[in-house]
């Protein structure tokens, strides 16, 4: 039995098989609970069988509300848009990280600062981001910004630093100049690697996005979960889990490919 | 005076070291090098000699003393000293050609005119290429020039730092322990190709190494730097610094047979090197130094170093 053995090789079977049989195993268990809770009490609430909860997916996404709107539509535009701003500051981040990382004197001003700034839970300061911002956009986005931002920052701060001090020399033998160095040569180096962490930290992305839409929103995914929930809407919330891990699984997905199409030359 | 191209003047290079004591690494050096001459520094580890590569490049300044090249003082690394060091000269996210074109595109773009004039870019471009071409030809590189540089062997690698240095023609070619990673063959096959290399347009070189065969084959002119010597201050080899201990002519013309290397004359002057140079026991006077060289600065009985 080479089941715990180290240099095990796996059948192409089995590796095949394998990865499914976790979701199998959580599934088949949802059922049967959901059967023998349903078959003890037909109006169980907690654990809804997989036809109602096809269902509850079918009405938020095909079916129009009150409003005239497809709901599952409306909230996943709202959030992917706040999803996407967010990320896009995070590539803010990667500037101030790169600046940080390659100048003595901005890493003296902001290194330290940045160190303690990324300390500061940003779930705890959302209340004030709320009062000093209103309930709109601008505050949710700002969580998401403060909460992943530093992260950022310090990474590409580190990876700036990494790069071997002979190809910054290198680089000015042939005739760069201190801003090329920076963005000509160390940028186009540690972006890869910089990508990597962007796309490792999309969870934290999506959890400060939930965060701010639980508390204040019209719409949006984690609204929407955080609405049904007074009605115990386990027919709506699970459909909804599901689809925000899909699509998280998605957008990783995406970047990964783009890594390795692109970026053939990483990691040798 | 215009003869030398570059001249370092009583150079010394301390650092602070662990305990935040400052050390001495490099002890009054005085070197003159003259245009197109080829130079092969050597020593024992730990006497500076890519220190000394470091300060004539300029990404350290010395301690005291002053390198100046072409009559103007060295701050810091700039296009007229190219080098080539044992790792990481390259560039791993660009391909080989990429890599070599790199200088001359930073030389003649600023930093955004890719992006606003565009169609400039890319006929200047063209001409890049071509120009990168002739040099991967010369390293024989054509054939991978769109690799990029994991895919190619380490000897590959260092052909196309070589070619990456040299497309920029810069005045002096900096070269630090190049082939300090290679095998044996690879090593000796470099050696040849630097040479043949040197004989084309006699650029003047810089070369660094430990290994003391090939600093005597490769060079014109050999220097010795070693921590290992004797003054009358009384100071110890740990302390006092290194100093240039023996500066000569390689008596061969070059280029020549890598037969040479097992002639009497040439085994000769590796035991001296060794004996001076880089044995911890044999402690030479300061006064006792060969610095037979035509242009080496030498001790002056006591009233300090003449250049």
């Amino acid at each position: 039995m080479s089941l715990f053995k180290v240099n095990a090789k796996p059948s192409i079977n089995a590796g095949r098989i394998l990865p499914l049989l976790p979701f199998i195993i959580c599934i088949v268990a949802y059922i049967i609970t959901a059967q023998v809770r349903h078959d003890e009490n037909p109006k169980d609430k907690l654990v809804p069988t997989s036809k109602q909860l096809i269902d509850g997916f079918r009405r938020s996404a095909f079916e129009e509300d009150r409003k005239g709107e497809y709901r599952l539509l409306v909230d996943t535009i709202a959030s992917t848009k706040r999803f996407a701003i967010g990320v896009a500051f995070l590539f803010l981040g990667v500037i101030i990280g790169l600046n940080m990382g390659m100048l003595p004197y901005f890493d003296l001003v902001f290194y330290k600062f940045f160190l303690f700034f990324d300390k500061i839970p940003a779930l705890a300061i959302l209340p004030i981001l709320f009062i000093v911002f209103g309930l709109g956009e601008v505050s949710k986005i700002a969580l998401i910004v403060i909460g992943v931002m530093p992260t950022i920052v310090l990474d590409t701060y580190l990876r700036a630093k990494a790069v071997p001090r002979e190809q910054i020399t290198k680089a000015l033998t042939l005739d760069a100049s201190h801003l090329e160095v920076m963005y000509r040569i160390v940028l186009p180096k540690i972006f890869p690697k910089v990508l990597e962490t962007i796309r490792l930290n999309f969870k934290a992305v999506i959890l400060f996005l939930i965060a701010g839409e639980s508390l204040a929103a019209t719409a949006g995914l984690g609204y929407r979960i955080f609405v049904v929930r007074r009605y115990i809407a386990m027919d709506i919330i699970i459909p909804y889990v599901i689809w925000i891990s899909f699509l998280a699984f998605l957008a990783d997905l995406a970047v990964r490919i783009w890594i390795r199409k692109k970026y053939t030359w990483m990691d040798k | 005076m215009q003869n030398y191209i570059i001249r370092v003047e009583e150079a010394v290079q301390k650092y602070r070291d662990r305990d935040g004591q400052m050390r001495t690494v490099l002890n009054n050096i005085n070197l003159r090098v003259r245009r197109g001459e080829f130079l092969t520094v050597v020593g024992p580890t730990g006497c500076g000699k890519s220190t000394l590569l470091r300060l004539i490049l300029g990404s350290e300044v010395p301690f005291s003393g002053k390198v100046m090249v072409n009559d103007v003082e060295v701050k810091e690394p700039s296009r007229d000293r190219g080098i080539v060091f044992q790792k990481y000269s390259l560039y791993e996210n660009r391909t080989v050609r990429e890599n070599v074109m790199l200088g001359l595109e930073l030389e003649q773009f600023t930093i955004f005119e890719p992006y606003f004039r565009p169609i400039k870019c890319r006929r200047k471009r063209k001409e890049f290429r071509e120009k990168a071409d002739i040099y991967l030809e010369r390293v024989g590189l054509l054939r991978h020039a769109d690799k990029h540089p994991h895919q190619l062997s380490g000897g590959m690698r260092q052909r196309a730092a070589i070619a990456q240095a040299m497309v920029m023609q810069p005045e002096v070619l900096l070269m630090d322990e190049p082939f300090g990673a290679l095998d044996i063959g690879t090593r000796e096959a470099m050696q040849v190709f630097v040479l043949e290399q040197w004989q084309k347009d006699h650029q003047t070189i810089i070369f660094v190494t430990h290994d003391l065969e090939e600093a005597i084959f490769i060079g014109s002119r050999i220097v010795v730097l070693s921590q290992y010597y004797s003054d009358d201050d009384g100071g110890s080899t740990t302390t006092h610094g290194s100093m240039i201990v023996k500066d000569v002519q390689v008596p061969w013309p070059l280029p020549r047979p890598t037969d040479v290397k097992h002639t009497k004359e040439f085994n000769e002057l590796m035991m001296s090197i060794r004996r001076e140079g880089l044995d911890p026991d044999y402690l030479q006077n300061i006064k006792d130094f060969d610095l037979s060289h035509e242009d080496a600065a030498w001790w002056n009985g006591g009233m300090g170093w003449a250049n």
